[in-house]
């Protein structure tokens, strides 16, 4: 007996990168940890802000701070420092929950070029996690300043140094989502990739200190925190490492963990 | 058409899967047969390209997977019901499939209709019952109409309604001239499904046939007779070469023999019996005496 198969003819096409990206992208904005992590780092660069520019202006007013060599742009964008752990977190979650769930096998069983899945991931999660970014960024600098202006101490977004390090705090978190990113698609499990994640961001700053004077003054500059955030200081700090060099060491190490994972997710069975 | 030849897989010194060579074909329910742990499932996830073999080759309509350019069209695949994200609504995880390979969204719902998922589209998949994930897992294999489709033990933690109904989809897919390759470990209901049986067990194949060739070749019967003189009829049986085990009341069960022969053998020596009866060994029965030696982790026998 013969039947009809409902062959389609050979598809001419590939499956396209486009597709792919469109694909993640209904991932990440069809799952709830999406939201909650972006609310989380919504009211970390805010409300950290505020507060802590209400605690300068009113040490400043009351006499208690002097508003010599004041970084008006960093105090502004000191809740940044806890939205980065929500951007990290975001960017573990994004790749270590299709390992988690086992949704990772239908994601490789539809689109076998694991490489270019993990690109368009990387991309949609890079491109999502800078608009938000920057939003929170602006934000931030334009509340703290208006909460600083009575102080004379607040600067416009034109001042030398501001736009660079507003534009910068949303490069920065950006950056430390995707560093969150590869850990994740090398990791591939959800608590060990936050582990790791935690520990390079924040343990390593703390080892590199114990060291011997010498080592640490050569090595801490290179942390991955602490040259990132060089993006967002307007005053010299003491850093070796200028704004856009110290963006550039933390995206090497974001950049390694994911060239890592590119090579190693070709290998490993899923 | 799904070939696979000389697949191994081994993990460390232990070889899942070895030295599987098979052929499965358009048209028919083919089952794949064996015990837990006998390979089924790393198999079926090579054919579809998680896995990589360690050595030997699979094709799909004579590609390898990673070379198919929009795999959903090719082969749909019902894995473990863990591969979904349970915080994603039925309808987002199928649409974000869809649109990886290109497939437009109102096929989403069609074949959530297919499946009788349609009024749950909207609900978390982490909500669903294992029946209903099942149905998910079918739904986002049949997203690309694909030609071939991979099950594995897709009847599993369904009621048997659910079981009913994925049989008779499978029975019709096929029938619409797809390949259709289901993985079970139990045999009675591979034996309704499936029209050929590709068995496995410890990662080797053990049988590649039809259903009802497997059913026949494997099949124990023994026939049961009860007799006021059984001692007489058993010295008769046992002269023709049967194997004769005696029950309770005068019962003889006798192997080697049928039931006519019996009966003949009893008429002709004027020994009265009070029964006669064939007794076939189940399916279950079967498979075990197929894969006996096979079997990874057997319970200690009862002295």
């Amino acid at each position: 007996m013969t039947s009809t198969v409902p062959l389609r003819p050979a598809q001419p096409h590939t499956i396209g990168f486009g597709n792919v990206r469109r694909s993640e992208f209904t991932k990440l904005r069809s799952v709830r940890s999406t939201y909650w992590t972006a609310l989380v780092a919504a009211l970390g660069a805010i409300a950290v802000g505020v507060l802590i520019c209400i605690q300068w202006r009113n040490n400043v007013l009351a006499g208690k701070d002097s508003v010599d060599g004041l970084d008006a742009p960093l105090i502004s964008l000191n809740g940044l420092y806890l939205a980065q752990v929500a951007f990290g977190t975001l960017g573990v979650l994004v790749i270590s929950s299709e390992y988690g769930t086992g949704m990772i096998r239908a994601t490789v069983a539809a689109v076998p070029q694991r490489r270019a899945v993990l690109a368009a991931k990387g991309i949609v999660f890079a491109a999502s996690s800078l608009v938000l970014a920057e939003i929170l960024s602006f934000s931030a600098f334009g509340i703290g300043q208006a909460i600083l202006a009575p102080t004379h101490a607040s600067v416009s977004i034109t001042a030398p140094g501001a736009l660079r390090a507003t534009v910068g705090g949303g490069l920065y978190l950006t950056a430390v989502g995707l560093l969150g990113f590869g850990l994740g698609a090398l990791i591939r499990h959800t608590a060990g990739a936050l582990s790791a994640f935690f520990g390079v961001l924040f343990a390593s700053t703390a080892l590199v200190d114990l060291l011997p004077t010498s080592w640490r003054n050569d090595l801490i500059d290179y942390m991955p925190a602490n040259s990132g955030s060089q993006i967002l200081t307007t005053a010299a700090n003491g850093s070796v490492l200028g704004p856009w060099s110290g963006l550039g060491v933390l995206c090497s190490y974001a950049a390694a963990a994911i060239l890592a994972a590119c090579v190693l997710v070709t290998r490993r069975d899923v | 058409m799904i070939r696979a030849r000389g697949l191994t897989k081994s993990y460390g010194s232990v070889r899942a899967v070895d030295q599987l060579s098979f052929d499965v074909k358009p048209g028919v329910v083919t089952g794949f047969l064996g015990p837990n742990g006998a390979g089924k499932s790393t198999t079926m996830r090579m054919i579809i390209g998680l896995d990589r073999p360690s050595r030997g080759s699979v094709t799909v309509n004579g590609r390898a997977y990673g070379d198919i350019r929009r795999p959903l069209h090719e082969v749909g695949a019902l894995l473990e019901t863990g591969a979904v994200h349970g915080g994603r609504s039925a309808f987002h995880h199928l649409l974000c499939l869809a649109q990886s390979n290109g497939i437009a969204t109102r096929r989403v719902g069609t074949v959530l209709d297919i499946v009788g998922l349609d009024g749950a589209a909207r609900r978390r998949a982490g909500t669903f019952s294992l029946g209903m994930r099942q149905r998910l897992g079918l739904a986002a294999a049949l997203l690309g109409d694909p030609p071939v489709l991979l099950c594995d033990e897709p009847i599993n933690g369904l009621d048997p309604e659910g079981i009913l109904w994925i049989r008779t989809l499978l029975r019709r897919l096929a029938a619409e001239g797809r390949t259709v390759f289901v993985s079970s470990h139990l045999m009675s209901e591979m034996a309704v499904t499936a029209d050929r049986l590709i068995v496995v067990g410890r990662g080797r194949l053990i049988a590649d046939a039809s259903t009802q060739e497997i059913i026949d070749r494997s099949a124990v019967q023994s026939v049961t007779v009860r007799t006021p003189t059984p001692a007489k009829l058993r010295d008769l049986l046992l002269a023709r070469g049967a194997v004769v085990d005696a029950g309770a009341d005068g019962t003889l069960l006798v192997a080697g023999l049928d039931a006519a022969c019996v009966g003949d053998l009893a008429a002709d020596h004027g020994i009265r019996l009070r029964e006669l009866s064939t007794r076939s060994a189940s399916l279950e029965e079967a498979f075990l005496k197929l894969t006996q030696d096979s079997t990874d982790f057997r319970a200690g026998e009862v002295a």
